[in-house]
């Protein structure tokens, strides 16, 4: 039997390891002469207690349940693909092409083209690699960590010499025509009244998208055949060419989704928040999915929930950079603390419990 | 009786979390005896060991190596206190020589030549000693399984080992083999070493021990003359309740053949070739044994029968050709769809997904039939787990709970959640291999009986086995393989021990007979 209860190790471990990175977090800041009690304050404050903040917050939480879900699935399929920044960038492509190219009648039309273009430039993107692993045996974190590499200068390429537009110095495309353009939260709020609520804030309807993924994900994962054959073949190679799967074609199948998931993220950056293609509009978020993805134990609700935290920390990080004298830098450290005891040392927090808990049990009978 | 044992446990527990693996062990093993321990998997036989071995702490009880207390906190107080262990799987470097193999770990100062040169001479001296003889300078991957053994229970020997343990020892034997270690551990025990022999066959105990314990869920049941027994008493001990040792069956009633293997000829990845024209036939209503040392092309059959490895020749199911490439129309699922069903050699490798839950795992492979869908896109998950649970009870599985993980059921239970799934698809054909490797006593009579059951409603049943006395009993026409070839048919009935160990060994049929 599993020795701990099941929500103890959904939920309990993560808020030990969350608290844990926290409380290190203080002691830096104490350390360098801040108030950790007063930065806690201001991230809450400047995050969760203004309608604009939380504008901010679901902004960068749609771009990690993207690259989260997309990092879950190759997870999975015993596969790591730390590769979603090279994706984000190509999909990033995908959509400005669309959006430029394509004379949109209206932002609804626009967007399911964007997510259509946008995940199957990611999905490409991903199925090189995916290729060269499955039948080449090239190591899949190889290949796709020099496949970003690849990509950012693919992204570069077009931004300098294809799609800026002529006499402008800034390697971005031009900016999207205003049929592209999705709405936004402060948009929404305003059809039902509420004008001033998420007032400047970048997240827009892509976040609703980012949900349906999260639903989407779990049904193929825990209810189709194909999720079905990704988890056994993630699990156990031999067991799964004994079953008949085949492993070739599942590795292809489960990079090319997750490709494809990271490649949307960009409908919510490119389409929904600059408006036209930019140079570094990933910002590491495909990083920020490995860890998101560690951190939701590959569940889709985790996923959502970790990406909630992680765009909570990215813009209360924001805060602090803006309202202290805590440098940025240490705001990344704050939040690759986060990761290390989410991910990494997650074991740390579930061997103590464990013993507690077979302490229990032994108590009991 | 005033000597005092050459080894002496008492009130040994172990406990691991709420398992007690061990559970007042007490055992007294008199100098220049072969002592048997044996006891179905899971009875913590291999757990005792380790801790007579150093390899786990004892949570209470005292251990005695010739009337001193002593305690065994790792291997090499363990090696100090005269104990050595013959491990089931080798734990030799297959690069190196015998000699540097039984140097390794017992090097004297920091030059490697004095101490190979002084080992080599007392190496000699064993070899006379004990009769056992090995060319020091072969290199470990170049010799048989018998002589790695030979090596291994030099190894012991070398470091002045009085007393030595031998965990499943013949398992990798052919009989030949396994006749020649008894006689080397008889030898030992004249020249007064003790000998402890772990083991779950219960003929080797009754061939070669003088005292026999047999151990139950942690317990000790009970410390025996061996002359004293029998197998049926000694099963009973075991499993706690009269079990059938012998398979009944009725003689069967083949009727047209169901596979047909033609000059079916296999090279692995690796270039080497595995199956050398093999031509065989399996009938409807009968089973088919394949007897043979393991490693010598029964895996391979299995695996281009069960569609995961490409071959060529030609193989027949009810008269119509399949493919055998490997591609969509001959892979496993292709296999299971024409009614060709698998229990793989190993369940935990290649039968069961262990992180899987068992009502995931009783449809492994039949996962995209259309019986186990909802709907197009998804897979029925209640229905599934609703069948998995009646399937558990119907093979008695324990405990019958379809939402618990594969690695948590024991390997008996284990097997039979495969054999549910493989069986209740009512294929044409059954391959099995291995049904009751690690499988407990009771479990295996329950599973003979279903095999037989398939048979007796006229499937076609291959049956692979490395246990001699499970082809033997279960099969109604026997081949042997060697070297990727089949040695000859015999009928069960028969045949015999000594014919078959000689075409196990590759000795042609001629010379045989």
């Amino acid at each position: 039997m599993d020795i701990m209860p099941k929500w103890v190790d959904i939920i309990v471990v993560p808020l030990i390891s969350v608290f844990l990175a926290a409380f290190l977090s203080a002691l830096l800041i104490l350390a360098i002469g801040e108030s950790p009690i007063a930065a806690l304050n201001l991230m809450i404050e400047g995050t969760l207690f203004r309608s604009a903040g939380w504008g901010y917050m679901l902004y960068y939480t749609t771009n990690f349940i993207f690259t989260g879900l997309a990092v879950s699935v190759a997870f999975h399929a015993a596969l790591f693909n730390i590769g979603g920044e090279g994706q984000a960038m190509i999909g990033g492509l995908g959509v400005a092409l669309v959006c430029l190219f394509i004379p949109w009648p209206h932002w609804t039309l626009a967007i399911i083209g964007a997510s259509v273009a946008a995940a199957l430039f990611g999905m490409i993107w991903a199925g090189l690699p995916a290729y060269l692993q499955a039948k080449r045996g090239s190591h899949i974190v190889i290949t796709t960590i020099m496949f970003n590499f690849i990509a950012a200068g693919v992204l570069n390429f077009f931004l300098v010499d294809v799609l800026k537009p002529k006499g402008s110095m800034d390697p971005a495309s031009a900016n999207f025509p205003a049929t592209t353009h999705l709405p936004t939260f402060q948009d929404l709020a305003s059809l039902f009244g509420f004008e001033k609520a998420f007032r400047s804030a970048p997240a827009n309807v892509s976040f609703f998208i980012a949900l349906l993924a999260c639903v989407a994900v779990w049904y193929l994962i825990w209810r189709s055949p194909l999720g079905y054959e990704i988890r056994a073949l993630g699990k156990s190679g031999p067991a799964a060419r004994y079953a008949g799967v085949r492993p070739v074609k599942i590795i292809m199948i489960a990079m090319m989704i997750s490709g494809a998931l990271c490649g949307m993220m960009a409908i919510n950056t490119t389409q929904g928040e600059s408006e036209r293609l930019i140079l570094n509009f990933t910002e590491g978020a495909g990083f920020i999915g490995i860890a998101v993805a560690l951190m939701g134990r590959s569940h889709p609700f985790g996923v959502l929930m970790a990406a909630l935290l992680f765009g909570f920390l990215y813009q209360g990080g924001a805060e602090l950079a803006l309202w202290t004298k805590i440098p940025r830098e240490l705001i990344v450290v704050i939040q690759a603390l986060v990761i290390l005891f989410t991910g990494a040392l997650s074991l740390m927090v579930r061997a103590p419990l464990e013993s507690f808990f077979m302490s229990l049990q032994k108590a009991k009978g | 009786m005033t000597e005092n044992p050459a080894i002496e446990l008492r009130k040994i527990s172990k406990s691991f979390g709420p398992v007690q693996a061990n559970k007042d062990i007490t055992i007294r093993v008199m100098p220049g005896t072969i002592h048997g321990i044996i006891g179905e998997n899971g009875a913590g036989k291999s757990t005792l060991m380790s801790i007579l071995y150093g390899f786990y702490k004892a949570d209470a009880g005292e251990i005695f190596v010739d009337g001193k207390k002593i305690s065994i906190p790792d291997s090499q107080a363990a090696i100090a206190a005269g104990i050595g262990m013959v491990f089931q799987h080798f734990k030799l470097v297959e690069n190196f020589s015998v000699l540097e193999n039984i140097v390794l770990g017992a090097e004297s100062g920091a030059l490697l030549s004095p101490s190979l040169s002084k080992a080599r001479t007392e190496l000699a001296a064993l070899a006379s000693e004990y009769e056992l003889n090995v060319d020091p300078d072969a290199i470990i991957e170049d010799i048989g399984v018998g002589m790695q053994q030979r090596v291994e229970i030099l190894k012991a020997l070398y470091r002045q080992a009085k007393i030595l343990i031998l965990d499943e020892p013949t398992g990798v034997l052919t009989p030949a083999e396994a006749d020649q270690l008894f006689r080397i551990l008889k030898r030992l025990r004249e020249e007064g070493k003790t000998i402890i022999l772990i083991t779950h066959k219960l003929r080797e105990i009754m061939d070669s021990t003088d005292t026999v314990s047999v151990m139950r869920q942690g317990e000790m049941t009970a410390t025996l003359k061996t002359n004293d027994t029998s197998p049926e008493d000694l099963a009973e001990l075991m499993v706690g309740r009269k079990v059938l040792l012998r398979v009944d069956k009725t003689p069967a009633k083949p009727t047209k053949p169901v596979l047909e293997i033609k000059n079916l000829s296999m090279v692995d990845d690796f270039g080497v070739q595995r199956l050398k024209n093999i031509s065989l036939t399996v009938k409807a209503g009968e089973i088919l044994g394949i007897a043979g040392v393991a490693g010598n092309g029964q895996s391979e059959l299995l695996e281009v029968l069960g569609g995961y490895s490409a071959a060529t020749g030609v193989v027949k199911l009810n008269g119509s050709e399949i493919d055998l490439s490997t591609s969509v129309s001959g892979d496993g699922q292709a296999r299971r769809a024409l009614g060709i069903a698998h229990v793989p050699e190993d369940r935990q490798r290649e039968g069961l997904i262990m992180d899987f839950m068992a009502w995931e795992n009783a449809v492994f492979g039949y996962h995209r039939d259309k019986s186990n869908q909802a709907n197009r896109f998804f897979m029925d998950n209640n229905a599934i787990r609703k069948e998995t649970e009646e399937k558990m009870k119907r093979f008695d599985v324990r405990p019958p709970n379809p939402k618990l993980t594969a690695k948590n059921f024991s390997g008996g239970n284990q097997q039979k959640i495969v054999l549910a799934r493989e069986i209740e698809r009512n294929p044409n054909l059954l391959l099995v291999g291995q049904p009751t490797r690690g499988v407990d006593i009771g479990a295996i009579e329950f599973i003979h009986q279903q095999i037989v059951a398939l048979r007796d409603q006229g499937k076609a049943i291959l049956l692979i086995s490395v246990e001699l006395d499970e082809i033997l009993s279960l099969s109604d026409r026997m081949v042997v393989m060697f070297d990727g070839k089949i040695m000859g048919e015999r009928q069960p009935a028969n045949t015999n021990e000594k014919e078959l160990g000689l075409l196990m060994a590759g000795v042609s049929e001629k010379a045989a007979q």
